[in-house]
């Protein structure tokens, strides 16, 4: 507690490049470049895959190849080919990290709408695109927003791995305590990013009420 | 810097004793988690079954959990386990292994068919005799799920612990990174992508072998 108290209370950490609002916002545009880029790979992919349910395998698979992954090693390797100075090299392995869940959940939901309602709605005389855009995504959205949210914490979690190769985030408070030995450096710096983790969870649990319709929402808590 | 290759072989010859020792060093940091999570959350998905009121708080402390940056669980670790040793590494992945599979087991017990479970206690199935017999098995498919993303992450996320000084292949980043030499860092990607695909084979061979029933299902 007392290296909380240190680390927060310490003036100097509140301003300059290296104060906390500074990466806080570095943090945060890594971590939503990276969610960013990866929603518009994985959505459109997932949404396709579901519908048709063409290529499922090949999402699967290589969705659990990505998941394989290592960043700290996709994050060097990258680097090194590259060279430091712009922030590419950190969104490779973040995107690598946030596109499979988004994937698998996108895809999950969509073929697992009851085939019924699929039914009744080209019943109805909708066309598939209306009926992805109408019926679909709108009752498998509780799947896609739990894949957006694990992938968005997992980002916003393993973007401190990028301070490593001398970028800046949250992580910098925690590999260069590492480094100095600054144990309550290190502590603040993971306060630090698990609060903003939390804040995440909960900005997905109101994204929730506000997207789920009544009518799915209803349907999941009698089951 | 001149031109250097990815891949320089005669490295990876001089150096493999060394990449073995850190092989075999990763292999246990992952799978010990992953087993030890799963012991961990077989019992504690069940309760959660048996006892709804449970499930919520679990799901909970586990979604905090895993919210945690590795890393930092590392280094909180750090004073409490050491520097440097496994347990620093296997104590947060095991954490992490749970927030996967306490799910996944409550998942896949609760998809077991109301009308299954009744034809069981209709044969005079005692409680654990209708868990074992009927319930676990057609669960199988949904926990070995969750068990295959557990194994996957848990074998890419040990390399984190480098940083911490004990991330079996992990170190080869490290080492890269430091003489700015790709070829450990290629290897060090290459085997742990390898011992994934390894181990999430080795989970779906398992699951054909579980569920035979399965199998036939699908042929007909």
């Amino acid at each position: 507690m007392n290296w909380l108290i240190e680390f927060f209370g310490n003036p100097d950490n509140w301003s300059g490049p290296d104060g906390i609002p500074t990466r806080l916002l570095e943090h945060l545009e890594f971590s939503g470049l990276s969610l960013l880029l990866a929603m518009l790979i994985a959505l459109p992919l997932g949404l396709w895959i579901g519908h048709t349910g063409k290529g499922a395998l090949f999402a699967i698979l290589s969705a659990n190849a990505a998941r394989a992954l290592p960043t700290l090693g996709l994050l060097v390797l990258i680097v090194l080919l590259m060279g430091v100075g712009t922030i590419v090299p950190v969104l490779i392995p973040l995107v690598a990290l946030a596109v499979p869940p988004i994937l698998v959940n996108t895809y999950e939901g969509i073929r697992g709408v009851d085939p019924d309602l699929r039914d009744a709605a080209y019943g109805m005389g909708l066309r598939g695109g209306q009926v992805l855009g109408k019926v679909l995504v709108p009752t498998a959205m509780p799947l896609i927003l739990l894949g957006l949210r694990v992938a968005a914490i997992q980002v916003v979690s393993t973007a401190t791995v990028a301070a490593y190769v001398g970028l800046g985030g949250l992580g910098r408070f925690i590999v260069d305590g590492l480094a100095t030995k600054d144990f309550p450096s290190t502590i603040g710096g993971a306060v630090l990013v698990a609060l903003l983790a939390l804040v995440v969870q909960l900005g997905f649990g109101l994204v929730q009420r506000v997207l789920v319709s009544p009518g799915v929402s209803q349907r999941l808590s009698i089951r | 810097m001149t031109e250097e290759p990815l891949v320089r072989w005669d490295w990876i010859g001089r150096n493999w004793p060394t990449i073995q020792g850190l092989l075999e060093d990763h292999v246990v940091m992952a799978l010990v988690p992953i087993v030890l999570g799963l012991l961990i959350a077989l019992p504690l998905g069940l309760a959660g079954v048996r006892w709804r009121w449970l499930y919520q708080p679990t799901v909970g402390v586990m979604n905090v959990i895993y919210s945690l940056p590795s890393l930092a669980v590392f280094i909180v670790l750090i004073p409490i386990t050491g520097l440097a040793t496994r347990t620093t590494v296997m104590v947060p992945l095991t954490f992490y292994a749970m927030a996967v599979l306490i799910p996944a087991v409550v998942d896949g017990l609760t998809s077991v068919p109301d009308h299954v479970r009744q034809s069981a206690v209709a044969m005079g199935f005692t409680p654990l005799r209708r868990l074992l017999q009927v319930e676990l098995p057609i669960a199988v498919p949904v926990v070995l799920a969750g068990l295959r993303v557990a194994a996957v992450s848990s074998i890419s996320l040990v390399s984190v612990g480098a940083l911490v000084g004990r991330g079996g292949l992990g170190y080869l980043f490290i080492d890269g990174w430091q003489r700015q030499f790709y070829t450990p860092i290629v290897v060090g990607i290459v085997l742990i992508v390898v011992l994934a695909a390894v181990a999430d084979l080795l989970l779906v061979l398992a699951q054909r072998l579980l569920t035979p029933w399965s199998r036939a299902r699908r042929a007909a």
